[in-house]
């Protein structure tokens, strides 16, 4: 399955971006530059009409929605050598919890099983399948959080710091326990505030205690929420996807700056 | 069960937890040393990962077979000498003890760290009855004297800091000298041991709970640091062991493979300082021990758990790893999840216990971040079993209604690309109308995020219709 791809093979692969409800609806840039870097590794990138993975409706124990959500994305991305998604919480939905909703329905199980063989968190790809290290620049100090679902239920930590590290120009500095929770946890921000706002005010602790510029993740969710709360306390710690650095984009107003 | 259920209040239990400066001064400091430890115990231990497939697996073979064993075990008990008593509820449980202190006259009992003590309300129930339980662990004791129940299943204590126990113990020992020095941890565990020696000689019943039970031999396990529970089950003249149905092992080696896991991964030890193995009542040629031994089997829903989507949870060795690896409960402390188990376990466990109408906040007060399943040493699906509660409450239309909708307003558009372009376009459109200066600092419907956090406004167009644009340009 993870096999490189050949440079001399004469197609190239041919990639369905599968961008997430966040992404195409807050932070396109984050969609622009993950279709750059794919493009750049040699790929064909295409975006089928699509909404949402359907995570919040199966999070919420809504498995009825869940299933028709994922029977449509199943349908939109089915043509594609690879599906990518710059996110790791939706990448995990897609992979690991797409062949458990159509457990024992013999006509999706299949469907859903061949979809989450192809499918990839972009770093992985780009890290692990590709077996490309892109090629761009960025003046400052950075810090990566570790997003749960991605490091979890994925493996995802060493692929975004290799990539990061052939980032000319950019400084790697860990933060304390990059790999613990910011609280965002979906619906559960909302749901529970008051212990959400206590979470993620110990990580920007850490975060603002890094020292580093600039805080990257790899899932807009939690980006979101750590960088609305940097911002809520007055930090100039700037935010961005791991996808608008690699890409050469991290010149753009960060998240939660205002569009030039 | 008997004790209160405070669980539907997870909301309103938390924002006091939040607030309330020395529960957080006190979760401040736990927070580290229990993961530190527990990574260093595991990273010696080469054959951890391994070791925890062994005891999964050992431990799914016993909840297949769970009548057998359980069958076994009282056979064996009985052959060397013990009685048991089979308790379908909490209630039965407590009038079976009370019948066993009754007709030994018994006026104080003392007890051992037990959590199944907890779920029945023992402690309350025996007051009620005349009779005085003293607890003997050094943080039971602490929290009995406040008047208080364990916020955490192996630190019951953990809420408090050393500053309230020296007040405490000042107020409830006036008889000790008032200018004593208790500034230091050993000094105030010298002291709670020093109030407890006449208890243990005065106790005519013992109560222990029990790590495990061995089927082949009929003995109960203990573990425990600080040597207790010796005293409470070899010093009186019963010895009641009160435990749940699961606890159940089919040999020696098998509760060896457990206990190699559990002080590991509970606190970093590589072994308990005493793990002690009890058959039967003292007989002739023993030195010591108790002149009868008893063993409750309760069993409070758990055989209902069996065969079903919550039978994984009946795997727990309660060695409390979840609640010290999972955000929430570092926020939060063990009081807010409002019943007698806290954390990630507590979260499943107490709907299948108290039912999901009074326990369906536990499962949704999760940010599912996973760190609770990484660490269980008997790899529970906590996430998975908390989603498979929050499927249950979708299905019986339990969740408030604003999620509710809210969430089957998303569905519907997301359900329709189409009309989910439009719709999506537009709004985003208008946000960033409102977020001209990057970020919203309140928003309509979503007063639960602005409260604490800015809104990163959108960037305007959706990714789809840009994408769509730059096809059309090429």
């Amino acid at each position: 399955m993870s096999e490189p791809i050949d440079a001399a093979a004469k197609k190239p692969p041919r990639v369905g971006l599968f961008a997430t409800c966040l992404v195409d609806l807050i932070r396109p840039r984050v969609g622009f530059a993950t279709a750059k870097l794919l493009e750049d590794a040699g790929c064909t990138v295409e975006v089928p009409q699509q909404t949402c993975c359907g995570q919040p409706a199966f999070n919420s124990g809504d498995r009825k929605t869940a299933r028709e959500l994922a029977a449509q994305a199943i349908e939109a991305f089915e043509p594609y050598d690879y599906v990518v998604l710059p996110s790791g919480s939706c990448a995990g939905q897609v992979s690991l919890h797409y062949p458990e909703l159509f457990e024992g329905d013999a006509a999706w199980l299949p469907r859903a099983k061949r979809l989450a063989a192809k499918t990839f968190e972009l770093t992985a790809f780009l890290s692990d399948v590709l077996k490309v290290t892109p090629k761009a620049r960025f003046e400052g100090s950075v810090t990566y959080h570790d997003s749960c679902s991605g490091l979890r239920e994925l493996g995802i930590a060493a692929q975004p710091r290799k990539l990061l590290a052939n980032v000319e120009g950019l400084d790697l500095i860990e933060m304390k326990d990059p790999h613990v929770c910011c609280g965002f946890g979906g619906t559960f921000c909302v749901k529970y505030p008051d212990v959400s706002n206590k979470i993620v005010g110990k990580k920007t602790e850490n975060i603002v205690a890094s020292g580093a510029a600039t805080l990257l993740a790899g899932d807009l969710g939690c980006l979101m929420n750590m960088a609305g709360k940097l911002s809520r306390e007055g930090s100039k710690i700037k935010v961005r996807h791991v996808a608008e650095v690699l890409a050469g984009m991290g010149d753009a107003p960060a998240i939660g700056e205002p569009e030039r | 069960m008997t004790q209160a259920v405070n669980s539907p209040y997870f909301n309103a239990n938390a924002r006091k937890a939040l607030d309330d400066a020395f529960l957080q001064k006190a979760l401040a400091r736990s927070e580290k040393g229990f993961i530190e430890r527990r990574k260093a115990a595991v990273e010696k231990l080469p054959e951890y990962d391994a070791l925890r497939d062994s005891a999964r697996d050992l431990k799914d073979h016993i909840l297949a077979h769970l009548d057998l064993y359980l069958e076994a075990y009282e056979k064996n008990v009985i052959a060397s000498g013990g009685h048991v008593h089979w308790a379908a509820t909490a209630e039965e449980a407590n009038e079976i003890i009370l019948g066993i202190c009754k007709r030994l006259n018994a006026k104080t009992v003392a007890k051992g760290k037990s959590m199944i003590s907890e779920e029945t309300g023992l402690n309350a129930y025996l007051e009620t009855n005349g009779i005085r339980p003293v607890e003997t662990d050094l943080g039971e004791y602490i929290i009995q004297l406040r008047g208080e129940t364990p916020s955490h299943l192996i630190a019951p204590a953990l809420h408090v800091t050393k500053e309230q126990i020296e007040a405490d113990f000042r107020r409830a020992h006036v008889e000790l000298p008032p200018e004593r020095n208790l500034d230091e941890p050993t000094s105030l565990l010298a002291e709670a041991r020093a109030m407890l020696r006449d208890k243990f000689l005065a106790a005519e019943v013992g109560i222990t709970g029990a790590n495990f039970l061995i089927a082949e031999t009929g003995s109960s396990v203990i573990v425990t640091n600080e040597g207790n529970g010796d005293l409470t089950q070899t010093l009186a003249k019963a010895h009641i062991v009160i435990s749940s149905i699961e606890k159940v092992v089919p040999t020696r080696e098998d509760a060896a493979t457990f206990l190699r896991l559990l002080a590991r991964t509970a606190s970093g030890m590589d072994l308990s300082v005493y793990t002690t193995f009890s058959t039967g009542a003292r007989r002739e040629t023993d030195p010591d021990g108790p002149l009868e031994y008893h063993v409750v089997l309760l069993d409070n829903g758990r055989s209902n758990m069996l065969g079903g989507k919550f039978q994984e949870m009946l795997r727990c060795i309660r060695c409390g790893a979840c609640m010290n690896h999972c955000p929430v409960f570092h926020a939060v402390g063990g009081h807010a999840y409002g019943w007698v188990y806290p954390g990630p376990m507590g979260a499943v466990l107490t709907p299948s216990l108290v039912g999901v109408e009074q326990g369906g906040q536990l499962p949704n007060a999760s940010t599912f971040c996973g760190r609770c399943e990484e660490v269980c040493p008997v790899r529970i699906p906590l996430p998975k079993l908390m989603r498979n509660w929050r499927e249950r409450e979708f299905e019986r239309h339990l969740q408030p209604a604003a999620v509710r909708y809210g969430l089957g307003l998303w569905a519907a558009f997301a359900k329709r690309p189409a009309l989910y372009r439009a719709a999506t376009s537009l709004a985003m459109r208008t946000l960033r109308l409102f977020g001209g200066k990057g970020r919203l600092r309140q928003l309509p419907l979503a007063s639960g995020w602005t409260r604490y956090r800015d809104f990163p406004a959108p960037q305007g167009e959706t990714f789809q219709s840009q994408w769509k644009k730059r096809g059309t340009a090429r």
